[in-house]
């Protein structure tokens, strides 16, 4: 069983937007640019505190890129603020030339990613995001876990050199990182130990996969849980050994198969250690309106799923 | 000699550069390059205040040029080699393997002076809004140019990065359109017509100034006018009239060499139009 506690039950935006708060306070060259979002994203108190480094840009994510790159470019550290879907579709191309091609030090901060948007729908539930991102050279791809991994990473992002795509949620979901634990960049957690099967999980799907192993636990099944929070550069030591011991993986991310966290952990795979895999992914598909929680289900993303996709993994040894 | 002869002279010398880079690799844009190339000049030896050695990516302390159309890179490349910010010899790698002379202007190639990468239209205005901001807030009075195609403003970018300088008078900001009105396609005119440029950016809150791109003494002013206002009022856009293919005749008044490298004997009658003024690379 693993020895997490919930702590309290909080929305990833929110770590964001206190993450960036102390970034004001801790680092001068922190700047924050929104597209007309800035409760969504709860940069209110940056904006509100910092006032002189807040850029309201409209609902104009294209200039927000450059002007982004543009703050780079004089020294500054800008952040990026608006919904995933328009932090990254809607803005490749200046994504790819003015900042990834050009090596800016932008922080691309995503909120309201996968399907957990809710009942907006598919015109704003993203779930091709990591693809997007990942296909970039020189971007470093992070989707933090809960209220405190995406505050400790908002912040550790400010000591990175390089561009990164931050994402992160809308919903309030369980916070269970403890305050003090330590995030570094590329290196993978490992939640849970077991000997049967690995289950690599990013974001919201990593507590599921907590939940899961306790599920599977009581069937007499070990599961190891990994939370790559990085899903490039891909922490490839922590996932081969993890999975030489239990020669089975599920990965679990509110995302979809193409281009995800699992594409990656296949490739992995593949090219090192080929096993059995299961995909606990979003498969092809356009997300729709609904509670958050009817469509973690409904698209095969909850608790259950995980469980499930376990227990096909290991008939597969 | 005077400067503004001293300049012609250098110009002159630009545009051969940029018959031979294009020619030597059969590829690039000669046309716009020709068209720019007395901008160019006047902006990096007599307008703006620079630093080539050793290059600053911040350009904290100095003028800053944005250059959006990045396929103009041979008079771009031409002009900051001969103003010292590498050696003119690498003038011969452009567009080849592995050279820091990419078609479109890079940075990932560590070339001095090149501050982001541009090429795909568009992008060029925000990113220097972005420059232009980071000069506020370090108290830095130097100016930002941006250098756009006029072909470029079919782009939306353009125009959200155009309503965002209006709005916040970002007016250490200068746009330059290379008024020439051709596009790969043929005239603007037909491709897409801009309608009344002056009127739509003195509508997003711009003050306009035209001037003749290809006459170097109305450049030196104009730029020198426009820069001194620099802090003040609205951000600048300058409505540069200019010629496609300006120095070689067969070149003007067409938009067939936009993006067309001329043969063995084409370059030998263009560079016959041109004098060598400071030695070929």
């Amino acid at each position: 069983m693993h020895t997490y506690k919930v702590i309290d039950y909080r929305d990833t935006r929110s770590g964001f937007g206190d993450g960036l708060k102390e970034l004001g306070h801790s680092n001068p060259a922190v700047v924050a640019l929104v597209a007309d979002l800035t409760g969504s994203l709860k940069m209110e108190a940056f904006a509100a505190e910092f006032p002189e480094r807040f850029y309201q840009m409209g609902i104009s994510e294209a200039n927000m890129m450059g002007v982004a790159a543009g703050l780079a470019t004089g020294g500054f550290i800008p952040y990026t603020g608006t919904f995933a879907n328009f932090s990254t579709g809607r803005v490749y191309d200046q994504i790819r030339q003015s900042i990834a091609y050009s090596g800016k030090n932008v922080k691309i901060c995503a909120s309201h990613a996968g399907v957990t948007l809710g009942e907006d729908g598919a015109t704003h539930q993203i779930l091709e995001d990591i693809g997007l991102m990942k296909m970039l050279p020189g971007i470093t791809v992070i989707n933090p876990c809960d209220y405190n991994q995406t505050k400790m990473a908002t912040i550790a992002i400010a000591d990175y050199q390089g561009p990164v795509y931050l994402r992160f949620g809308r919903p309030k979901v369980a916070n269970f990182i403890p305050s003090d634990s330590e995030f570094i960049i590329g290196k993978g957690i490992l939640m849970t130990e077991g000997t049967d099967v690995t289950i690599v999980a990013t974001g919201h799907l990593v507590w599921k996969a907590l939940e899961a192993a306790d599920e599977l636990h009581l069937q007499g099944i070990k599961a190891e849980v990994i939370n790559i929070h990085t899903i490039k550069p891909l922490d490839t030591e922590l996932l081969l050994k993890s999975i030489r011991k239990t020669g089975c993986v599920v990965t679990a991310e509110e995302h979809q198969r193409n281009g995800g966290l699992g594409d990656s952990v296949a490739q992995l795979l593949s090219l090192e250690y080929p096993a059995p895999m299961e995909y606990v992914a979003v498969n092809d598909q356009f997300g729709q309106s609904g509670t958050p929680e009817e469509l973690m289900q409904v698209y095969g993303l909850d608790t259950e799923h995980v469980v499930l996709a376990a227990k096909k993994v290991l008939l597969r040894k | 000699m005077s400067d503004i002869e001293q300049l012609e002279k250098t110009a002159s010398q630009v545009r051969r550069d940029i018959i031979r880079m294009v020619h030597a690799v059969q590829s690039g844009h000669p046309g716009g390059s020709l068209g720019c190339t007395d901008l160019f000049t006047a902006l990096f030896f007599e307008v703006m205040d620079i630093h080539p050695v050793p290059f600053n990516m911040d350009g904290i302390g100095e003028d800053v040029l944005i250059v959006s159309n990045g396929h103009i890179s041979p008079a771009y490349y031409s002009v900051m080699a001969r103003r010292g910010y590498f050696p003119v010899s690498e003038l011969s790698t452009f567009r080849r393997l592995h050279s820091r002379l990419q078609g479109h202007p890079a940075t990932i190639e560590k070339l001095p002076g090149v501050r982001v990468a541009t090429g795909s239209l568009g992008q060029g205005l925000s990113v220097a809004t972005g420059i232009a901001l980071s000069k506020k807030m370090n108290h830095d009075p130097h100016t930002v140019f941006c250098l756009m195609g006029d072909g470029e403003l079919g782009e939306g970018q353009v125009w959200e990065a155009a309503l965002y300088g209006g709005a916040h008078q970002i007016n250490n900001l200068v746009g330059i359109i290379d008024y020439n009105g051709k596009q790969i396609d043929g005239p603007t005119d037909k491709v897409l017509p801009l309608g009344d440029l002056r009127a739509k950016f003195e509508a997003f809150g711009w003050k306009v100034t035209e001037m003749n791109g290809n006459k170097m003494d109305e450049v030196v002013s104009t730029l020198k006018a426009v820069k001194s206002t620099t802090g003040s009022g609205k951000p600048n856009l300058i409505l540069m009239h200019t010629e496609m293919g300006m120095g070689v005749d067969f070149m003007m008044g067409t938009h067939k060499w936009h993006g067309t490298a001329p043969n063995d004997q084409q370059k030998e009658l263009a560079l016959s139009q041109l004098k060598e003024t400071l030695g070929d690379y």
